[in-house]
């Protein structure tokens, strides 16, 4: 690769030139340091406060924010400080879940789809389209019922499952065109049998598209996951995420903003921070590609 | 893909529901036997095989009987007053979020990196971070302060008309663009924000092209170059956009109609699903698998009127 007059120090890793690519863009690098900041704020956070998020301060209801309650109490006595950040945790947790699940399952389906073709394709394609029609919002919200009272590791494999087919669709097609290539020919001919091709050759060389879809994934998965924890359909009390934070903060929003304000701050301040680092990941990797070409 | 999510709607909710607890808990406590009458009665009751349960759902469905819901009360009629309460909202809705937002997205792309672009970008960019709800909410409280500071109604926040109106047809008109305001620029925001970005991603694919510059290099002007040439090309993708997005929207007016308190089909859903109420739940899923479907052909057909090379085949 490198020709005998460079230095060595010029010459670059990949990862090494992704890393330098990303840091010069300015939007994505803000966006991480947000998102880095809120992990802190959510997981350290919590120490600094002086209650508990499901201690309630019976002597202080509804009051505005103070030294004591940072950001305010909300009606019976909570430590809106303290919920908040709980909230965040919650729904940060929730989507890196759902994105590493959704993109693994995209990446097999995706990957053994694009490698056999024929039936399994079909068939993989068929579910995929299935499902992308399917108002997979509602689908969740009418299984809420059923996991009321279980763990909450049950919607997030719900959100998971309804997640991976853009991203499966958009790995068939690019292993579809590595399978032509000389290497997996190779392996093929030489007997290895497909999975270890599928996990060994193809899955690593878009291993690119799998960083990034899986970032931007957290990002779509935190907005319905706060959606259905809006409308009572997720995250079920007495835990909270700040979807229902901010249902419940709403009621009295006009006269006792601090109740749903700094989940709403917290919430859209992640979401934009993830999209950030997702476009600045891809611009990163592949600086050739148009955003547009996605879905 | 209607029958599927109609199967899925029905099998699934009547797996999730218990709709006994609309029963239980009274006082003094409802009789077993009448229970089970009045779960017989709504076809609901979970001690019938769901096999069987879902043939006669079927068959009631394809005669165009839904059932009754949970208050007893045919979910046909429910059907027919609230679906135009909601498709009003969603036509107007996406059709000025996927107008305003390939406008603004074709002006951002013609002034790239001028202010106005800029300012777009970062509102889009905020505005597709932000849940509906949230945009919601903002807006109803904004809406409601301004109310107080002017000192009249001037943005209604609650129902789609008032209750107590008297007036004519063209104050009536007037109330109901009151209520319609809000609750349509809500879930506007969000789509000309999507279909901006969008937008102008593939119209800055397409200025760069070749074609563009042949058109310049007969003599047309700039502007009629970049609309008779470049939009035709770059609002392609957005057809197709349309159709996913439709189905978004199914998914964003649950929420705008709970907050703006309208009476439609996803205030409905979300009652029906606190109720355990199985037949409604279910009708509103045939309801937006209907809907997306109906706006992926409405989608084929638009990107065949754009595209010759799409009619030929």
């Amino acid at each position: 690769m490198s020709a005998s007059s460079e230095t060595v120090e010029k010459r670059l890793t990949r990862m090494a030139l992704v890393r330098k690519r990303f840091a010069r863009n300015k939007l994505a690098v803000a966006g991480l340091v947000i998102l880095v900041a809120m992990f802190v704020l959510a997981f350290v956070g919590p120490f600094f406060g002086k209650h508990s998020w499901d201690s309630l301060d019976f002597f202080n209801l509804l009051q505005p924010p103070s030294r004591e309650h940072f950001f305010g109490t909300s009606q019976i006595g909570g430590d809106v400080y303290a919920l908040t950040l709980r909230g965040l945790q919650k729904s940060l947790i929730i989507g890196i879940l759902v994105a590493i699940f959704s993109t693994g399952l995209a990446a097999i389906a995706g990957g053994f789809a694009g490698f056999y073709g024929g039936k399994v394709d079909r068939s993989v394609m068929w579910i995929i389209d299935a499902l992308l029609v399917l108002p997979s919002f509602l689908i969740i919200a009418v299984m809420s019922p059923w996991f009321r009272g279980r763990t909450w590791l049950i919607f997030v494999v719900l959100l998971a499952a309804f997640g991976w087919m853009i991203t499966a669709r958009i790995i068939r097609s690019a292993t579809m065109s590595l399978r032509e290539r000389d290497f997996v020919r190779a392996a093929i001919y030489m007997g290895i049998p497909a999975r270890k091709i599928v996990f060994r050759h193809l899955l690593p060389n878009v291993a690119s598209i799998l960083i990034i879809d899986a970032t931007l994934n957290v990002g779509g998965t935190i907005l319905s996951e706060t959606g259905l924890s809006y409308l009572g359909f997720g995250v079920q009390p007495p835990d909270v995420s700040l979807g229902s934070l901010i249902a419940e903060g709403t009621a009295s929003a006009l006269t006792y903003p601090w109740l749903f304000m700094f989940a709403g701050a917290a919430l859209v301040l992640t979401v934009l921070a993830v999209s950030f680092v997702g476009d600045g990941l891809r611009d990163a990797f592949d600086p050739g590609s148009a955003m547009g070409k996605k879905l | 893909m209607v029958i599927i999510a109609s199967t899925l709607g029905y099998v699934l909710s009547s797996l999730a529901f218990n709709p006994r607890s609309n029963y239980e808990g009274g006082n003094p406590p409802i009789p077993e036997s009448t229970i089970i009458a009045k779960l017989n009665h709504l076809g609901v009751n979970p001690d019938v095989p769901i096999v069987k349960r879902y043939a006669t759902w079927v068959g009631n469905v394809v005669t165009g009987d839904f059932g009754l819901t949970i208050g007893e009360k045919s979910v046909n009629e429910e059907f027919s007053r609230r679906i135009w309460v909601s498709l009003r909202l969603l036509i107007l809705g996406s059709v000025l979020g996927s107008v305003l937002g390939v406008a603004l997205g074709v002006f951002s792309a013609v002034r790239q990196y001028g202010i106005g672009d800029r300012a777009s970008s970062v509102a889009s960019f905020v505005f597709l971070s932000m849940p509906v709800f949230l945009t919601a909410i903002l807006l109803k409280y904004g809406a409601i302060s301004f109310n107080q500071k002017i000192g009249t109604t001037f943005f209604y926040t609650i129902g789609e008309s008032s209750a107590d109106f008297s007036g004519g047809s063209m104050e009536l008109f007037v109330n109901r663009l009151q209520h319609l305001m809000l609750p349509t620029l809500s879930i506007t925001l969000g789509g000309i924000a999507f279909y901006s970005r969008y937008q102008r991603n593939a119209m800055l694919d397409v200025l760069g092209s070749d074609f563009i510059r042949t058109a310049k290099a007969k003599g047309l002007t700039n502007r009629q170059s970049l609309f008779r040439h470049g939009l035709r090309v770059a609002i392609l993708p957005m057809a197709t956009f349309f159709a996913y997005s439709f189905g978004l929207l199914v998914t964003g007016a649950p929420f705008t109609e709970s907050i703006f308190a309208w009476n439609g089909m996803g205030q409905w859903f979300i009652t029906a699903v606190q109720s355990n109420d199985i037949n409604s739940v279910s009708a509103v899923i045939v309801f937006s698998a209907v809907l997306v479907l109906l706006s992926g052909l409405l989608a084929d057909i638009v990107v065949a009127a754009l595209d010759p090379r799409v009619r030929l085949r």
